[in-house]
Order: C-alpha cells, then structure tokens, then sequence
C-alpha cells in the first residue's frame, strides 16, 4: 500500500480534456500544494471512463467516489470537503436518470454494473503516459512470456481463443496470423488498423488514448507470432490526442527495450512506427489503408490476393484493428480458456460499444458478447430518453442496419446481427426512438457511404447515388410503388457487385429498414404521409380552433409570417406559405398546432 | 531508465511500481477490508488524523494488501472519538470508539490479522450507514 490517503483520477480523454479536465487537475494540484497535502494526495490523468456525457469525471479512490460534470472552480470544495473533512460534495454526484437517485460510487450505477473491462482494462485506471503504470498492471507480462513459448504455439492459443477480429468483419484473428505466419518471405509486418471512420465510433481512439501500451504489445506479439520485424499504426491526423500519447508510450517502450533490437533478451527485434491518415473512410479498408502507407491514393483492391500473402509493398502482412490488438496480452497471459469464459459460445469476449441516440446514458461500454440489446439499452443505457418508445437501434455504422423492439432480446454477436440483417462493424449503437423516420434514417447513411465512395468501381459509383434519387423522392412525397421495387433491386445488386465493403454494405441500412418497417415506407409512398413527423414535405401544421385561445405567440415566430389571426380569435396557416419550420408547433403552450 | 533484459527485469520493475497502483487496484476489489475513520471536526480534534495516519503506517509495515483505509464524515459518536469502523465483506461492521496512540496498531495485529475483538472498545450496536 502506498502512503497516499488519496488518489483522485481525472479523466483526461477527448470528451473531458475538451471540458477542461486538464484545468480540474491544475487547480487540484495547487491546491493541495498551498495546503501541504501533496503528499497525501496523488492526482493522476487517465484515459476515458467511459461516462463521456458525464464528464469531465473525477474519482476518488479509495473510496471509489465517482464525481460528474466537474468545473475547474470545484476542485477547491473537492480539497475542503472530500479531503481534509472526509465528506462528499453532494452536489456532483451522478444522479441515477429513472430513480432520480444520488449515485456515489461507481460500481453502485447501473452504467457500469454490467460491463466487463478487457479492452479498456486500463483505460480510467492508468496514467497512459507511464509505462511503469502499465507494468505495475502486469504490462508486458505476455510478451515475456509470448516469447517463451514458440511462434506456433503463440498462434495456437490465438485459435483457441476464439478472438474474432473487432475492426468490423469478426474474422477469427488466430486464423488470419496462421495464414500469416505461413505465408513465405524474409520480410514480413504487422499493421494496427486505427482509422476509426465510422461516424460516432471513439472506442479506438479510446484505447490508444487510455491505454496505448496494450496495442504495442498486442502488435509486438503479433509480430513475434508471424517473423515480422516491423510495424505500422495506421491512425488518422483528427485524433491528435491518441497521436501524441502512442507516440509516448512507443518512446518509452524503446527506452525499456520492450520495442527494438533482442527484446527480453532474444534474438526477436520489433520496431514502430506511427503513420497518419487522411481521414477517408475507404483508408479503413485493409487494402486501401495498405495503398495508402505505401504513398497511393487509398483505393481498395479486390481480393485475394488477401493481405495475410500479399499486403505493404507486396509482403505477408496482418492487419487487425486497435481492440483486437488491445485483447492480445490478457488472452497470452490469462490463456485461451479463461476468454472463452467470456462472451458466446462463436463470439468469445467482450465487445466495446458507443452507445449513443436517444439513450440516457451515452457513452463507451465494453460488455461480454451474448448480452442482451435490451441489457444494452435498458439496463446499462438506462432507457429511452424523456420516456419515449424505442423504435430501433442501428447497429454497425454507416454500413450496418437496423433493428426493430421485436429483436430486443437477441443476444448480441457477430452472427445474430448478421442474421438480423445488420452487423457489428466496429460497434457502434444508435437507438432510436418514436420519432425517428427510418426513410430519413436510411437516407443519411446512404449519404454518408455516397460521399465517402472512393468511386472506383461502377455499383458504388453510381448505384448509390440512384438509390439516394429515389430515396429522396421517397422522404419529398413523389415516388412510387415501382420505386420501392427497383431500390430493393438495386440495393441486392450493389450489395453483390461493388468491389470493396464500401460498396457491399452500403446498402444495408436500406435493405434492413425496408424489411422491418414496409409500412412505414409505404405510408410514404401510398399515402404521402411521415408517420414519425419528419419529412418536412410530408407533413402539414394545422391549427385546431376549438384549442386555439388567439394568444399570437405563433404568429410572431412564424419565420414566413404563414399565420394570421386577430388577437383572442382562432389563427389559421397559410400552407402555401408555411416552410414547415415547426417553430409555431414548438412555441404553442395550448396544444392547438397539429403536426399531421 | 534501466533497460530490461529479461522477465526478471521486468517482474523487479513491477515490484518497484506497485505502489502507483495498489490503492486503486483495492478500490477495484470487492474482497476488502475497509477501515472507516470518521473525521468530522470533533474526530479531527481527537486525533484522527494520527489515527489514520497510525494505521496506514502499521497497514504498510505489515504489508497488509487487500486492507484500505478512507475518511468518513463525523459517525455521530463525538463522546467516543477518535473512531474507526471495520468493515470486513459479508460481515457485520464494528465499530471501535477511542482509537488512539497505539490502539490503531492493536487494532489492525489483533482485529484484522488475528481475527480477535478488541472488547472494550467496541461501541455498542454499530448503525447500519445509508450510503451501504
Ligand atoms: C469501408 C471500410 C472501412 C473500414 N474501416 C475500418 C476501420 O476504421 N478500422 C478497422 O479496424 N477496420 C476497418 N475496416 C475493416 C478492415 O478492412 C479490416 O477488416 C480490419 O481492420 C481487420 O482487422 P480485425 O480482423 O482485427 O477486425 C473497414 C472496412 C471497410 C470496407
Ligand atoms: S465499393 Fe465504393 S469504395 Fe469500394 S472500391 Fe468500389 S467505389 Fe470504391
Ligand atoms: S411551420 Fe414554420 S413556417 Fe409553417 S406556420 Fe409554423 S412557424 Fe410558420
Ligand atoms: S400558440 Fe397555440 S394556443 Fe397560442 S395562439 Fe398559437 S395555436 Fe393558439
Ligand atoms: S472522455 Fe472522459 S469519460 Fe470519456
Ligand atoms: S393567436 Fe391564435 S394561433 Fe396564435
């Protein structure tokens, strides 16, 4: 036991640091420093906590005290009130969203009950920019021992482990190093696959940023497992954060000889080296990322060739995303057994989601795969905000698709999302309530994949700029029943002929919300109507002149001066006029405007 | 910084950094004896403080490790401070009032590693904390 009475964690993430984390620190450390209980109290940067929305969050250990949405001028009360007088500062504790009940350890909050930390085992324990936190956390413990082991046996465990790939396609990771590992050539490498470009999606760079030692082992016994000497991160330039720590954390690594010439000793060498991307989504793709370290325009290619035989400047290479890496250590150290204890019986582990929508607890959550998406949502997410219904969670970025309240107690892995139509991608989790139309949803994925097509190929080229044609006639009110035929068509044909999974997946979100919501593309179609209230064409503001008391509070909002009324008499819209803003339906305190 | 060479190395330089983490590690775990000082104003007066700092001493002199020790505010037994309350997992706290001078180390010898009350100074029923 140290001889500290304290340790304070403050999260120094991207979500807390942009709210001024950094500050809480300062301010506490001064504090403490001018009152001379800087011995008693060590402060120390974490990586994220997971809490985003709550942040900046500060724990006090060992006591377990989880503080909320702290402001630099708290730290004072923090000193006076936690430290020197041993009580709680009531008023920044979290507050449990359905109970409305005062939460002070985190342990206690249904947030955290459920979750199992593999991945983001040190992200919100360690200081990320001392290796020594990391060892004294049994760092680097499996590559020592990986390394006492032979290269095939390392690869076995791998197998035995089940570890399918978290980049997105769940491919078994043992299996992909086997390939590797067999493949011929002198020269051969390992690739971290850190360009995280689904929208939404932060748990890579929250590992890299929390816990950026875990990846360089992971990669380091990768390396060992096939004969590569070298490798790459391959992270874009948006994380900086994640840059500069992993950039750290490989200096230091090399200073303790745990990176570079005969590590531990023998005769394996591994180097690293950070490569920065442009930011494309397409440079996620293993061939394209590959392009695009090599110095090209990051362009998939077909394959096989797969990377395994043929990947950087045409050597056997591995690519496996920064969680995949990040599972490596404890599945070396701890053995292929214990992770299969975790998770389902084909999806072994845990699996790190960004929850986000319209939950009540957004935020980064690892949890053993076989959950439940109810668990997910209910439990864990705490439910739907203000109340409202669930209607849908949409799973596996821009790519995946979505799935209806009838699925809610599916297990989640790899293989029930693909079933369901959907899939994992990197694990991100919208929920979507009663409001949400799931035209207009499968719209703005459709636009994102639009945009990000790197236009190689003729089905993603140009399939998906008719399909979003007809998808906007649908959400404007002019499409046909024909139309919904020949974009189920289209979507089947794109899904089985574009060249990379940009294009084979693009048009889930598409086929997945036409699938399980028909009538509500139907409603669109046949009757031009938006059930969820969404599509501006579609939807009419009426005012009801029984309700209506003449208080002119919409006419003056009105942005188009669409209403007109003398005061204490009915208003009416003029619906030629009316641009369906929605602000008078919002200003209204009697319930008089209608949406319909 | 000293290179490492060997899993010795690296096991030595875990030694060496343990104490980084070890109170956040026992935060973690559930199997762990939590001794509660309270230090409200009248604790502090009583010595609290030497209390807390007495037994954070005998905790690291015996090596203890699946032992912390945390503040509370005042337990409402201002007659009978300083006090300390022991709370072992799956057992009923007790709490111990006029913790003082080598009591706290008694304490932790007799209480936490023989498993032996310290009868009289024991008070009476401990109340069950609302926050537990
Ligand atoms: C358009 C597209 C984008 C991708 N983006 C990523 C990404 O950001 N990160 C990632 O790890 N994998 C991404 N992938 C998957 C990779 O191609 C590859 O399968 C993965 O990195 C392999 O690692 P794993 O086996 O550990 O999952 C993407 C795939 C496609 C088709
Ligand atoms: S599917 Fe799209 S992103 Fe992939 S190669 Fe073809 S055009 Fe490029
Ligand atoms: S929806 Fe907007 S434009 Fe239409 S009447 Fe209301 S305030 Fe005016
Ligand atoms: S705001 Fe509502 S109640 Fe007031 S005048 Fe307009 S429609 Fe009527
Ligand atoms: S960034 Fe602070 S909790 Fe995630
Ligand atoms: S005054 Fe009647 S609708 Fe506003």
């Amino acid at each position: 036991m140290s001889s500290y009475k304290y340790h304070v964690l403050i999260c120094g993430g991207t979500g807390c640091t942009s709210s001024k984390s950094e500050l809480i620190k300062d301010n506490l450390e001064n504090i403490l420093k001018e009152k001379g209980l800087d011995n008693e109290v060590q402060v120390v940067r974490t990586g994220c906590f997971g809490f985003c929305e709550q942040g900046p969050i500060v724990k006090f250990l060992p006591d377990n005290t989880f503080y909320v949405q702290v402001k630099p001028e708290d730290a004072e009360e923090l000193v006076n009130e936690h430290v020197i007088k041993g009580r709680k500062v009531e008023r920044l504790l979290y507050v449990e969203p359905t109970e409305k009940e005062k939460i002070d350890e985190s342990k206690k909050m249904p947030f955290y009950k459920k979750q199992i930390r593999v991945a983001l085992r040190n992200a919100g324990l360690i200081n990320p920019d001392d290796i020594d936190e990391y060892i004294a956390n049994d760092g680097y413990q499996a590559l020592a021992k990986a390394l006492s082991m032979t290269p095939e046996e390392v690869v076995e465990e791998m197998k035995e482990s089940g570890l399918r790939g978290r980049g997105g396609g769940g491919f078994p990771t043992g299996l992909k190093w086997a390939f590797a590992q067999r493949a011929q050539g002198d020269i051969k490498y390992v690739v971290c696959n850190a360009d995280e470009g689904d929208p939404g999606a932060f748990m890579d760079r929250s590992v890299l940023e929390g816990d950026p030692h875990s990846v360089i082992e992971g990669m380091a016994i990768a390396a060992y497992a096939i004969g590569a000497k070298k490798g790459f991160v391959y992270i874009r330039a948006e994380y900086p954060l994640a840059v500069k720590r992993l950039q750290n954390a490989i200096n230091q690594a090399k200073e303790y000889g745990l990176l570079g010439e005969n590590i531990f000793g023998t005769d394996f060498s591994f180097d690293l080296e950070i490569r920065l991307g442009a930011g494309a989504f397409v440079c996620g793709e293993e061939t394209a990322l590959i392009a695009s370290i090599e110095g090209y325009r990051g362009e998939p290619r077909t394959k096989p060739p797969f990377p395994a035989n043929k990947g950087l400047w045409g050597k056997p290479t591995i690519i496996n995303n920064v969680e995949t890496f990040a599972n490596v250590s404890p599945i070396i150290l701890k053995g292929a057994k214990w992770f299969r204890s975790l998770g389902s019986e084909k999806s072994p582990g845990t699996k790190v989601f960004a929850l986000a929508g319209k939950v009540n607890n957004v935020g980064l959550v690892e949890v053993p795969m076989g959950i439940t998406l109810r668990e997910v949502i209910f439990d864990i997410g705490g439910g739907i905000r203000e109340n409202r219904k669930f209607k849908a969670v949409q799973t596996g970025g821009p790519s995946g698709g979505c799935i209806p309240a009838e699925y809610l107690d599916t297990p989640i892995d790899f293989d029930t999302l693909t079933a369901l139509g959907s899939m994992m991608g990197s694990g991100g989790m919208i929920v979507m309530d009663e409001n949400t139309c799931m035209p207009d949803v499968a719209k703005f994925y459709l636009e994102f994949s639009v945009e990000e097509s790197c236009g190689k190929c003729t089905p993603c080229r140009i399939g998906n700029v008719r399909l979003l044609e007809i998808l906007d006639k649908i959400t404007s009110g002019r499409a046909t029943i024909e139309d919904l035929d020949r974009m189920k068509i289209l979507g089947e044909t794109i899904k089985d002929s574009a060249l990379c999974g940009l294009g084979q997946t693009s048009p889930n979100p598409i086929l997945s919300t036409m699938h399980y919501f028909k009538d509500e593309y139907e409603a669109h179609v046949l009757d031009r109507t938006c059930p969820a209230g969404v599509c501006k064409n579609l939807i009419t503001y009426k005012i009801d002149k029984e309700k209506c008391v003449g208080c002119t509070a919409c006419a003056r909002v009105c942005p188009v001066e669409a209403i007109k009324g003398s005061i204490k008499q009915p208003h009416e819209i003029d619906q030629d006029k009316c641009i369906k803003c929605g602000a008078c339906y919002a200003t209204c305190r009697f319930g008089a405007i209608e949406k319909i | 910084m000293p290179k490492i060479k060997s899993l010795e190395d690296l096991l030595k330089q875990k030694e060496a950094a343990k104490d980084k983490l070890s109170l956040r590690k026992i935060a973690e775990d559930d199997n762990i004896i939590t001794l509660r000082v309270a230090m409200g104003t009248c604790g502090i007066a009583a010595g609290a403080k030497e209390t807390f700092d007495k037994l954070l001493e005998t905790i690291e002199e015996k090596k203890l490790e699946n032992i912390r020790v945390i503040q509370t505010g005042c337990m409402g037994y201002c007659h009978a401070e300083p006090t300390v309350e022991v709370v072992e997992p799956g057992k009923e706290p007790i709490l111990y009032g006029k913790i003082v001078g080598d009591k706290a180390k008694e304490l932790i010898e007799k209480h936490i590693l023989n498993g032996e009350l310290l009868q009289d100074s024991i008070i009476g029923e401990t109340h069950t904390s609302i926050n537990e």
